[in-house]
């Protein structure tokens, strides 16, 4: 890209750069964002490891199509491991493991591409996370959110259509549970299952469907999905976390050419060599363990991977015995009750960026990143969300609890049905509790300093600790957030209360009755005045030792 | 971030101890298996051996007679196999009540579980210690694959990692488990394992579980370190420890000032 | 107050004076590769170090590939080039990586510097024009004004997708009463998983599980559907602990008892018999049918007991089947109880 500006300069780059831009204005776009700045934070590069984990997983991916055969047909193995030399199997399988097996660079591959995709759900996860306890889903961000939000589940149903193409044992038994739930839908489960596999399960049809979703619908909606996303940071700019200079209406970081070229590009490679490293030092789904698929066993410690986990955890952790009769037909609450348990969390957390606007009513725009403590109630509504989630995937491995930690299945399956419904409830009060006292914490250091541990005694005998007051730097840090307060109830033009006003006064009540405001400046100086002068450590008079003047390299 | 490092460093120590573990115990195993002598034909003297034995050492649980009491079954009936599998493993003589009985050290050496094995065959006729043609291991790994996933791994494992039951009960790991250990669970069915008789597997089908087992136990994971073969839970906890525990160390690193 | 925030409505928001102005962009530290050209040419040979490292870890990758090919039956080859040209590979992105940072870190500029942020709202002008081009689009067009071509439109964009739907049709076979019947009926024998060697009832000693399937099913046209549904497990108790209901009285024989494999929840196959507590356990979501009880539910989130399979012995002892499932096996569906 840099090739285009120097033009000028003569030579082969300047030609080719000429050449290009007589044809496409590439210059235009150079200009444009080749100085773009973004903020530099490591949690900023979250939603790079999942973007780059994402082409990995097309890269290696594509390696693996030229090989994988999606054919249910059934054969015998003749490939080089012993234990099913002559096993009857479909060509899915026996594909699989003659990739594993006996194509050089396929197991490589084949564990890269496995690796890369658990870590591409788990850093979309965390990236989302950041953005939920930054806020960084407020206006104009909360279309984005939505995109993010889609990106999550495109990657939950790419990993589980791909968890599914070997055709072997363990994912042969997780395509039974999802026939054995989808048949569990009311009135249309039972066509759907028949749609799914061509008939009755499991058919021969399902590993090339599942196929064509994994290799070209899904993928294609996450690249869509990926252009939206990139799109709308372009459009809106980074956020950046508060801190001096940093305002709504700037960025501040560092420039993309030659910083960012650098450093992100650098993380691309940085991402691919661990997954690279890791895949050639531990083993990934070994599905020449698990044998062909056939409906009669099973493998204890059947699992899903780690983000389907918490659907499988809701699934273990729902009551005997639910199921409700309606006339002569049933609704098998065993299933549904934690299928419509998963889908209210999913839509609690798609809608949340909305919820939390309509309790504020802020229709600014905010760039700069709250500091989670300096938003306790929804810092403590993401603790509890992330606590509810946490059991659910926690009790996906209730048998491997039970026989690691060598206590009972059926006790660890009940203390996981109490966590559900307790754990967020303690998550969310404890979050609340810790974040206001941090807040009091920062309040208490912009007002009076930080503790030095020096004791003085003054002239007329009073001990008192020396406080040391914290820089402009730093007091700026402590003092700029964004703070709101409750509403009360009050008619609308028409001289009415309506339900609507009455249910936001009452969340708003629960957002924002407990807060710590922000240092204002009549406290600030009440504050100073207070201290005798002779107390305070004056902080021109003190060398700041970390502060050196301003200098630019060049 | 500052918690990132011990956070990092615990599990790293956790699966050294781990593998060294297994490693060292997987040795262990192995001489072990060396060391088992051909089965002798029992004679009129281990048989009275084996008496004082079990009078000394489990009649107090199990009666006089190996007639039962409170605290343990009767054991007429239940053939050398068992004794050689219970004692032979160290669940025998059982230590504390619980859910299920450990494997422990040994308390008597082969010579003597031979003798109490003679014994209590001597009762009732039961389930023989079995021929070594079926614990050599040289059978068909395929078919004892298939027969070990049908009627084997949805307690104990694809590869014999073990599994959980219920109310604190468990299917142990199979791997570095004697031969001879293996086929006796089969015919005798211990605690909650139900019986496997020679007309439901026959020898030569439990030959061939004993050969897959063999080769599972023998042949290294071809795709590196295995995580304790217990599938996508130890997979997923690895890439957010581990994986993650490198990636964030690395983003920390990159956003951090130079000095 | 910023720009940005005097266009828009706070809300809930307090507005408190800060105690200080925003003192700007914290001063920048100078690094020791600005300060001494040595510290600077150190670093450029650790980038450098780091580069030549990737170049060596692709060499590392492309021998493994050349020094261990395939030998056919010989796993050790397969588990060396993965190992060597994944260590190689990963010694080339990291040193690549590595050096890319380590260079940005210490050589290029690190000032922060700052850009303005301009609201993603469009001027008024420029919504003013956009109003104005759709205007003039639904003018020339008369979208509003002909009423008959808009509805008509809209009709026609209503029904066209429905082809497309409708085409996926043939997914899969309308569901008949399949799913309530499986390859059980009378006079079946019960055989062996996998082999279908066929089960006397002498050979079901008492705490002995036998995992089987219907004779001829390995014959079967559609052997894994079948199997999938017709998956049997037989276990002898002691009469004496068999709480059995007396309607089904005939349905055991001598302590023999068959029940459907297939779990009642989502269709694991629920397989882990415990021989002393007759406790069945699924291994997917800890499902605990009680074998002696008439596989009822005491564990887990299903709700339906394993359908018992009837049985019986033929004259030459072997142990045959007495009917199909009397109700449907495997997991719950909407009309699950309806007769057919």
């Amino acid at each position: 890209m840099s090739t285009a500006t120097e033009a000028k300069s003569g030579g082969f780059l300047s030609g080719t750069a000429n050449y290009l831009d007589e044809r496409t204005s590439i210059a235009v776009a150079v200009k444009t964002f080749g100085r773009k700045i973004f903020p530099d934070h490591w949690s900023f590069m979250l939603g790079e490891v999942a973007l780059y984990s994402f082409v990995v997983l097309v890269l290696s991916g594509t390696f693996l199509t030229f090989f994988f055969q999606p054919s249910m047909a059934e054969v015998h193995y003749d490939g080089s491991y012993a234990p099913l030399k002559g096993a009857e199997m479909s060509i899915a399988y026996a594909s699989s493991l003659d990739i594993s097996f006996d194509i050089r660079g396929g197991l490589i591959m084949r564990q890269v591409h496995h690796w890369a995709a658990l870590l591409f759900v788990s850093a979309a996860g965390l990236h989302m996370m950041r953005v939920f306890f930054t806020g960084a889903f407020r206006k104009p961000r909360e279309l984005n959110w939505i995109v993010g939000f889609v990106l999550f589940i495109l990657g939950m149903a790419a990993g589980f259509s791909g968890y599914s193409l070997p055709d072997d044992l363990l994912s042969g038994n997780g395509l039974r549970i999802i026939d054995g739930m989808v048949k569990g839908i009311p009135f249309i489960g039972t066509a759907i299952s028949s749609g799914l596999f061509g008939g009755e399960f499991p058919g021969t049809e399902i590993v090339a469907r599942l196929y064509s979703v994994h290799i070209m619908i899904v993928p294609a909606l996450i690249i869509l999905f990926i252009g939206l996303h990139l799109m709308m940071v372009v459009i809106h700019k980074h956020t950046h976390y508060s801190g001096p200079g940093k305002r709504d209406d700037n960025v501040v970081g560092y420039p993309l050419a030659p910083v960012y070229v650098a450093k992100a590009g650098g993380f691309f490679f940085l991402v691919f060599g661990v997954i690279m490293a890791i895949a050639a030092t531990f083993t990934i789904n070994p599905i020449w363990n698990y044998g062909p698929y056939d409906p009669s066993p099973v493998s204890a410690g059947t699992q899903p991977d780690w983000y389907i986990g918490w659907l499988d955890g809701a699934l273990r952790l729902a009551p005997s015995n639910l199921d409700v009769n309606i006339g002569e037909y049933t609704i098998p609450m065993g299933v549904m009750l934690p299928l419509i348990v998963s889908l209210v969390f999913l839509a609690a957390v798609a809608a949340y960026p909305f919820i939390e606007n309509w309790v504020t009513q802020d229709k600014r725009e905010h760039h700069v990143l709250d500091r989670p403590r300096n938003a306790p109630t929804r810092t403590a509504i993401g603790a509890a969300g992330a606590t509810f989630y946490a059991v659910l995937w926690a009790g996906a491995s209730t048998d491997l609890i039970a026989i690691n930690f060598q206590v009972s299945l059926n006790s660890v399956l009940t203390t996981m049905q109490i966590l559900l419904i307790i754990g967020p409830i303690i998550a969310y009060w404890v979050t609340k509790r810790a974040c206001l006292s941090l807040q009091r914490k920062d309040r208490e250091i912009a007002l009076h300093g930080r503790e030095t541990g020096r004791v003085v005694r003054l002239p007329h005998g009073e001990y008192i600790e020396v406080h040391e007051p914290v820089d402009e730097y730093e007091l700026w840090k402590l003092v700029d957030f964004k703070d709101y307060q409750p509403t009360m109830v009050r008619p609308n033009k028409n001289g009415k209360i309506t339900f609507g006003t009455r249910i936001r006064a009452a969340v708003s009540k629960i957002y924002f009755e407990d807060r710590i405001a922000p240092v204002s400046k009549t406290e600030f100086e009440l504050a100073h005045h207070e201290h005798a002068p002779a107390i305070e450590e004056k902080p021109a008079a003190k060398p700041k030792a970390k502060r050196k003047p301003k200098a630019i390299a060049k | 971030m500052n918690q990132e490092k011990p956070l990092r460093r615990r599990p790293w120590a956790a699966g050294l101890v781990i593998f060294l573990g297994l490693a060292l115990s997987g040795g262990g195993y192995a001489a072990a298996t060396q060391a088992v002598k051909t089965e002798e034909v029992s004679t009129a003297d281990q048989i009275s051996e084996g008496r004082n034995l079990f009078l000394a050492n489990c009649a107090s649980c199990h009666g006089t007679n190996g007639e039962g009491a409170i605290g343990g079954p009767s054991l007429i009936g239940v053939g050398a196999a068992s004794v050689d599998f219970q004692v032979g493993t160290g669940r025998m003589p059982g230590q504390a009540s619980g859910p299920q009985l450990f494997k422990k050290p040994l308390q008597f050496t082969q010579e003597q579980i031979s003798a109490m094995a003679a014994y209590v065959a001597s009762l009732a006729p039961g389930p023989a210690i079995p021929a070594d043609e079926y614990l050599a291991g040289n059978g068909d790994p395929t078919h004892g694959g298939e027969l070990f996933r049908i009627n084997c791994a949805m307690c104990h494992n694809a590869v014999g990692a073990g599994g959980a039951l219920t109310q604190g009960k468990f299917a142990p790991n199979l791997n570095g488990v004697e031969a001879k250990h293996v086929y006796e669970a089969m015919v005798t069915g211990p605690q909650n394992m139900p019986v496997f008789n020679d007309s439901n597997l026959t020898p030569e089908d439990k030959a061939d579980i004993i050969t897959y087992l063999k080769y599972v136990d023998d042949n290294q994971s071809v795709g590196g370190f295995e995580l304790g073969a217990i599938g996508p839970v130890a997979e997923g906890l690895f890439t957010w420890v581990f994986g993650f525990g490198f990636i964030i160390a690395i983003t920390v690193w990159l956003g951090a000032k130079s000095n | 107050m910023s720009e940005l925030e005097k266009v828009y409505q706070a809300g809930l928001a307090t507005d408190i004076e800060r105690p200080i102005k925003d003192p700007g962009i914290e001063p920048h530290r100078v690094r020791m590769t600005d300060k001494s050209e040595q510290h600077a040419r150190t670093a450029e040979k650790q980038v450098a170090l780091l580069f030549g490292v990737s170049f060596v870890g692709a060499i590392i990758a492309i021998w493994g590939y050349f020094a261990f090919p395939i030998v056919a039956g010989d796993l050790s080859a397969t588990r060396n080039n993965t190992l060597w040209m994944g260590v190689g590979m990963a010694l080339s992105l990291l040193g690549i990586g590595f050096g890319a940072v380590h260079w940005a870190k210490t050589l290029m500029p690190d000032a922060e510097v700052e850009e303005a942020r301009h609201q993603a709202r469009s001027t008024d002008e420029a919504r003013a024009q956009a109003v104005e081009v759709i205007k003039l689009a639904d003018g020339e067009s008369g979208f509003s004004r002909r009423k008959l071509i808009r509805r008509s439109l809209y009709g026609a964009l209503a029904v066209f997708p429905i082809p497309a739907l409708v085409i996926f049709g043939d997914l899969g076979p309308v569901v008949g009463d399949s799913l309530k019947h499986t390859m059980w009926k009378k006079g079946t024998r019960l055989t062996k998983d996998p082999t279908g060697i066929p089960i006397k009832a002498s050979d079901v000693t008492i705490g002995s599980v036998f995992h089987v399937i219907p004779e001829g099913l390995n014959e079967s046209e559609h052997k894994l559907e079948e199997k999938a549904k017709a998956s049997v497990l037989l276990v002898r108790v002691n009469p004496e602990e068999l709480n059995e209901d007396p309607a089904k009285a005939d349905w055991s024989y001598d302590g023999i008892v068959a029940y459907s494999k297939i779990c009642t929840h989502v269709g694991c196959p629920v397989a882990l018999y415990e021989q002393h507590t007759h406790h069945l356990l699924c291994p997917c979501h800890q499902s605990t049918f009680d074998l002696a009880n008439h596989c009822e539910v005491i564990f887990g989130p299903a709700s339906r007991p394993l359908p018992q399979l009837p049985i019986a012995v033929d004259a030459e002892g072997y142990l045959v089947a007495q009917s199909d499932f009397l109700e449907p096996v495997g997991p719950t569906f909407w009309d699950i109880r309806k007769e057919s």
